[in-house]
């Protein structure tokens, strides 16, 4: 069978073995917030301080929040079928809308953090690996642990007090220029700069957990008789390290990566609530505080499919990195 | 040795002593000889225990761990003696700086109260919600791992799938959601991280539950009769604890992270001062008085650490495989 068609196969599989976990999921979180004391008509009236009962049942009968669970359940599941996530209450637009206006942001924020971390992670992790047991290693060794500590949101206003309250290099928050004109170059360097403070805070924790596992993937691989063959050949130590060792060691911390995208998403409510920037963690918890519930379903169904996609991009990376995987399933 | 001895025929006394009735109406000679050597063999997991304590005592940085984490534990056992009345009530002047005023060594904040005795506090809090919430999702875990890789098949099946469900939820996103459905206290919180973190304990024991199941000696113990449950907890489980020891550390650590992150966004207990809820209302007055967001992390950072190096102590005393020196 070709390469391609194997990867397929494997992809197929993948997918079929989602779907039950998926409508788990859902069902899962759907029951789960009717546990919720209040709902969407509470939390308005609230806000507005004052509501006559006509008026919220007016609400609830508007978005069907009078009717019995298993219709609710029924009404959301056919309207997943035909692939909308619903109304929301609150911000009176459908959820893909709203959650479309914010994912971007956080795909981006999660995506600039998880390459930092990958990167420093790898580097840090080789320099451990190549003097294991010396002063270079211990030192990293400590450094990552204390990563590992450091709690995200912290760090974060740490760096704030570092960077843009002592120093004033970067901005504390929000993710560009308000009434910006700029385009092209300009802009994108704009958006970096916004962005530095928000993905080193959420990178940091897994820089360590990427450091160490790194270490312990090269240490391992290290012993293995195709590298000492390989450097019998005459293959230079940095080659050795790069195209043999680091290469074979990338498939744990692949796997681990795939793993911390849901964890990231978590990390992203934290750190978007320091830099007030406007993404999908921070929608979450607003719309956890608004019983806002079709958007917090939309975005715990949104980001369980992340997860699952992530997953499969990685078999997919280790089906690439490492041909023997893959070939007999 | 004579001692030991002497314990060992004790045992043995005692296990021939609480064979039911019917067993002893039997003279076949060898019947009791699993049960002997059982006995016999039961003294050897106590000295394999202690050259794992010299190895992990003589880790300097796993010491340094258990330092810090005793003062922690003695700030938490001593708050209500060293800080009498609430750490929530107002003392003295607002924004007395560190070292401004001997009565306040770590200054005030902006309501005048003791940052001190608030840390101080604090720490009761970090350390009940630690521990109490691995010791739910350790036990609730190891139930859940357990029965699915002793048993496989469809239970297995089954089990995986929730697990899955679980893992694939973003953890602190799903936490946000239990903590504000319940109505944040300290129980909540500590039940919603257990929630959250069983799931990574439920997977290492079934795995470890998977391949011990295969090994000979449970093999043995199957074809002595005895029961699932014996066998799950008195043959498979206290070796496939090494693993879940070193996680346990490390998810006190991961409890104490999430605790202060959820204080920090305003869904903690209201009433109990915490670390996370002092770096949540000092961060408005960062500009000013940055002393306030610093020092509950501080605190939070190095007991963390502390958890995570004897961890890795462990790590190391356990699993000899990984060990840092090869």
């Amino acid at each position: 069978m070709t390469r391609a068609g194997q990867m397929g196969r494997a992809l197929r599989r993948t997918l079929l073995q989602a779907i039950p976990t998926t409508l788990g999921i859902v069902i899962l979180n759907f029951f789960l917030l009717q546990l919720a004391p209040g709902d969407a008509a509470d939390a308005l009236a609230a806000e507005a301080g004052s509501a006559t009962a006509e008026s919220m049942a007016a609400i609830r009968e508007r978005f069907g929040l009078d009717n019995p669970v298993l219709v609710q359940l029924f009404d959301y599941l056919n309207n997943l079928a035909h692939f909308s996530l619903g109304f929301s209450p609150r911000y009176g637009v459908p959820v893909a809308e709203l959650i479309g206006q914010r994912l971007p942001g956080t795909l981006m924020l999660m995506g600039t953090a998880l390459a930092i971390a990958i990167l420093i992670g790898l580097t840090l992790g080789a320099i451990m690996a190549t003097f294991s047991g010396r002063l270079p290693d211990r030192l990293i060794s400590i450094l990552s642990l204390l990563f590992y500590s450091i709690p995200g949101f912290w760090i974060g206003l740490m760096l704030i007090l570092l960077f843009s309250v002592a120093l004033g290099w970067l901005p504390s928050g929000g993710a560009g220029t308000i009434g910006s004109t700029r385009t092209g170059l300009a802009a994108f360097l704009d958006t970096a700069r916004y962005m530095v403070l928000p993905a080193t805070s959420l990178a940091l924790f897994y820089v360590a957990i990427y450091a160490r596992l790194t270490r312990a993937a090269m240490l391992e691989v290290k012993s293995q008789d195709f590298v000492r063959t390989a450097r019998a050949k005459g293959v230079t130590p940095f080659f050795v390290t790069t195209r043999h060792v680091l290469r074979n060691a990338l498939i744990p911390i692949t796997t681990m990566a795939g793993m911390h995208i849901g964890s990231m998403l978590g990390g992203a409510v934290v750190v978007e609530t320091v830099y007030s920037w406007p993404g999908l963690g921070r929608l979450a918890f607003e719309a956890v505080m608004g019983r806002d519930f079709t958007v917090l379903l939309g975005i715990l169904l949104l980001s369980s499919l992340l997860v699952i996609i992530a997953n499969a991009a990685v078999d997919l990376l280790h089906a690439w990195l490492d041909p023997r995987i893959g070939a007999h399933s | 040795m004579t001692t030991e001895a002497g314990t060992l025929g004790l045992q043995i006394e005692r296990r021939i002593a609480d064979v039911p009735q019917p067993a002893q109406e039997h003279d076949w000679s060898n019947l009791r000889a699993p049960d002997a050597r059982s006995a016999a063999s039961a003294s050897v997991p106590v000295r394999a225990g202690r050259r794992e304590l010299r190895i992990f005592l003589t880790n300097p940085n796993a010491l340094f761990g258990i330092a810090f984490l005793l003062l922690v534990v003695a700030a938490a056992a001593f708050a209500p003696v060293l800080f009498p009345g609430d750490p929530l009530g107002m003392v003295g002047k607002p924004f007395l700086w560190p070292g401004q005023e001997a009565a306040f060594p770590l200054g005030t904040d902006s309501m005048g109260r003791n940052v001190l005795a608030g840390i101080v506090h604090g720490a009761r809090i970090s350390l009940f919600v630690g521990i109490a919430a691995t010791a739910l999702g350790l036990g609730f875990g190891i139930v859940i791992g357990a029965v699915a890789g002793y048993f496989g098949g469809w239970v297995d099946d089954l089990l995986v799938r929730l697990i899955e469900i679980f893992q694939t939820l973003p953890n602190f996103v799903l936490l946000v959601v239990l903590v504000a459905i319940a109505q944040p206290s300290a129980l909540t919180v500590t039940v919603a991280i257990a929630i959250v973190s069983w799931p990574m304990v439920a997977r290492l024991t079934r795995a470890e539950f998977r391949s011990i199941r295969e090994k000979d000696y449970v093999e043995a113990a199957r074809s002595l009769g005895y029961g699932h449950a014996r066998i799950i907890f008195r043959e498979i489980l206290p070796n496939a604890l090494p693993p879940l020891i070193v996680t346990s550390s490390v998810m006190v650590a991961s409890a104490i992270l999430m605790e202060s992150a959820l204080s920090f966004m305003g869904l903690g207990d209201p009433n109990v001062v915490s670390w996370g809820s002092m770096i949540g209302s000092g961060r408005e007055m960062i500009r000013t008085a940055w002393y306030l967001t610093a020092l509950p992390g501080i605190a939070i950072v190095f007991t963390v650490l502390s958890l995570n190096l004897i961890g890795d102590g462990l790590n190391d005393a356990l699993n000899p495989r990984f060990s840092e020196e090869r």
